[in-house]
């Protein structure tokens, strides 16, 4: 049988992103042995730049859309904005990173491959147009996090982080993969176009029942990833326990690919079978909401409490996707970007502020920043009321789109019931505040040196981002409605 | 008739060494027989004319990682684990959900039989050119990329796992 082994160059290109940042992550595996220990930081450099060259990658991309290598991929709007959405992630953690690692003597080349790698993962899981480059992905993406988790190898709570979530995920990786078998065993294939062809025909059509189960058994794989109830216990401990910078990354990048392929999956493949995942999701947003709201409320620790309030962003997240409409994968779309951006800048300053060890990592610490270090207390200020959503930020539009989107699907007490979780967040982030601004400075925030250049940039750069999303929205969600438009 | 009694038989296997295996109480018997239901599994992959996963199943499963298996418990001072009355206490608890959750499978795929393709007998002539040949084909052809991209999750996890163990510096 004669088979042509070769891609053409069109495919190559659909793919750039991805080859950019896999023989970036290599080279950068290659130099390390041969730099020396004080050098460590020009691997990340040259990985910051492969960064930029895999953003240039992916408009390149953008700019030949189609499926690519017998549908495995399909680049289109919503992958290209997932993609950059991740690339700017990975910018972001890098920038925050260099600092940290030095801080912490554990500067090297394997952190800056494994972030690389990661985010390869999650590109590919944001293109995967076939289950099995979704599982592929999934696991590149999270076995490179799992390692960043326990990178501070002498740390015993990143040991137990990493150990944990580890164990969790390989677990809930078994589920989605279980359910991937099942749908193989219904439908024949598992590329997403010809099961969602597969379930449409009402001929020849799969038992509901049996489609629902595989369905449901994916859940549990997907909503372990984006933390979403009753799957979330893994992360509060996780993001306590590993270095603030990689908890940056996990609360966003991994969770904007996991809800790419999320939404990919439900709105596409199923969803002809939408009445029957919709009330489990409607369950899952509320529950994660309430749980997330809620237990924030009594966090002293700041890593804890934002883990918990990433898990409540999760559950917004989930209303949306509960609506189930065009509208409401845009308001998705825009709102990973808008957290995207506020999450990261929000670990980048508790990562500068814990100090050596992570030592300062409760609330009162913080007492008085506001007066000791006016510029990073006002950033820290801007990402929090962005996190609760008060107007001129992203996530006052963020809110706003996924809200709208749900009472357009006439899911009001959902709404309802969401509204009044995010009020009751704006305490525990008001709270900071009131300490940051209203309170005697302690030793913590006196002793605090000043940001170093890359995490400055960072801030800077996502602090720009929040209140460019939050006074221009239809930059982006134009984009978004539009790749929404075309996702089915 | 005979391939029923084969299918019986490699079921036995596989699902008596999976019950045997975490049954025992020393480390080095529950690791044998593994190798007993990973065989079975083999057997399996024989019945369905999968030569290929058939030999992978032996080669990697059995030779590769059971032995590296066998090498680590040797390694690994088990003799206080063994003396441990059980690890987990309330072994019950997990039968009982065993049991629900074995149950709603059974029900879902009593009321549904025939619903997976795959488990209704299709007759058809087996293809041209041996199961190993046409998998390769489709390895090399539709699934290039998954195929490639796979390595690359190897080498991540060959990574990790090289960062977690190295010495302290």
């Amino acid at each position: 049988m004669p088979v042509n082994f070769v891609p053409s160059g069109a495919e190559m290109l659909r793919i750039l992103p991805e080859i950019i940042l896999v023989l970036a992550g290599t080279l950068i595996m290659i130099m390390e042995p041969l730099t020396r220990p004080a050098n460590k930081h020009f691997l990340g450099k040259f990985a910051l730049a492969s960064l930029f060259a895999a953003l240039w990658g992916s408009v390149v991309a953008h700019a030949n859309p189609g499926p690519a290598f017998q549908n495995m991929l399909i680049v289109d709007g919503f992958d290209t904005f997932f993609r950059i959405l991740v690339i700017v992630v990975g910018i972001l953690t890098v920038l925050a990173s260099f600092q940290y690692l030095k801080r912490e003597q554990s500067d090297s080349g394997e952190y800056y491959a494994l972030i690389l790698f990661s985010l390869v993962g999650q590109c590919v899981m944001a293109g995967a147009n076939e289950l099995i480059m979704v599982f592929i992905g999934l696991e590149i993406s999270s076995i490179a996090t799992y390692v960043l988790t326990g990178y501070l190898r002498d740390d015993k709570r990143a040991n137990e982080a990493a150990i944990k979530y580890f164990l969790l995920g390989s677990f809930a990786t078994a589920f989605l993969l279980y359910g991937i078998a099942w749908i193989y065993g219904l439908t024949g294939s598992t590329n997403l176009t010809e099961i969602r062809s597969a379930l449409m025909d009402l001929q020849t059509s799969p038992s509901v029942m049996l489609v629902g189960t595989a369905a449901a058994l994916m859940l549990v794989g997907f909503a372990f990833k984006v933390s979403a109830a009753p799957f979330q216990v893994w992360t509060p401990d996780v993001y306590q326990g590993a270095p603030a910078p990689v908890a940056a990354f996990l609360s966003t990048g991994p969770k904007a690919a996991a809800f790419a392929i999320f939404v990919r999956v439900y709105a596409t493949a199923f969803d002809s079978i939408s009445a029957r995942w919709e009330p489990l999701i409607w369950i899952s947003a509320l529950l994660t909401m309430v749980i997330g709201n809620f237990a924030a409320l009594v966090q002293n620790n700041i890593k804890r409490l934002l883990a918990y309030s990433s898990i409540a962003h999760a559950g917004y997240l989930l209303v949306a996707m509960t609506a189930h409409s065009e509208i409401g994968i845009a308001a998705i779309m825009f709102y990973l970007a808008a957290y995207a951006l506020m999450n990261v800048g929000a670990f980048a300053i508790v990562a500068h502020f814990s100090r050596r060890r992570e030592r300062y990592l409760q609330v009162e610490d913080l007492a008085g920043l506001g007066w000791k270090q006016p510029v990073t207390a006002g950033l820290f200020a801007i990402f929090l009321l962005s996190l609760i959503g008060v107007p001129l930020t992203a996530g006052f539009f963020g809110k706003f789109y996924i809200f709208k989107a749900a009472l357009e699907a006439d899911l009001l007490w959902l709404t309802i019931l969401g509204l009044l979780t995010s009020a009751v967040a704006a305490y525990y982030y008001l709270r900071i505040l009131v300490v940051m601004y209203m309170h005697e400075a302690g030793e913590p925030a006196s002793t605090l040196p000043p940001p170093g250049a890359g995490l400055k940039t960072a801030l800077w750069a996502s602090a720009v981002g929040t209140l460019i999303l939050g006074i221009f929205p239809s930059l982006v969600l134009d984009f978004a409605g539009r790749s929404a438009t075309l996702l089915k | 008739m005979l391939e029923t009694a084969f299918f019986y038989l490699f079921a036995l296997l596989t699902l008596g060494g999976g019950v045997l295996m975490i049954t025992r109480r020393s480390a080095v018997h529950s690791a044998i027989w593994l190798i007993v239901s990973l065989m079975g599994v083999a057997g399996l992959y024989l019945l369905q004319q999968a030569e290929f996963l058939f030999a992978v199943q032996i080669i990697l499963y059995v030779g590769g990682i059971m032995v590296l298996f066998l090498f680590v418990i040797m390694l690994v001072n088990l003799d206080q684990a063994a003396k441990e009355r059980q690890f987990v206490k309330p072994w019950w608890v997990a039968l009982a959900v065993l049991l629900a959750i074995g149950g709603e499978f059974a029900y879902i795929l009593r009321t549904n039989t025939g619903a997976f393709r795959f488990a209704v007998p299709v007759e058809q002539p087996p293809p041209a050119g041996g199961n190993t040949e046409i998998l390769a084909d489709v390895l090399f052809s539709q699934y290039l990329l998954p195929f490639e991209i796979a390595s690359l999750l190897l080498l991540v996890a060959v990574v990790g796992s090289v960062i977690m163990a190295r010495k302290r510096a």
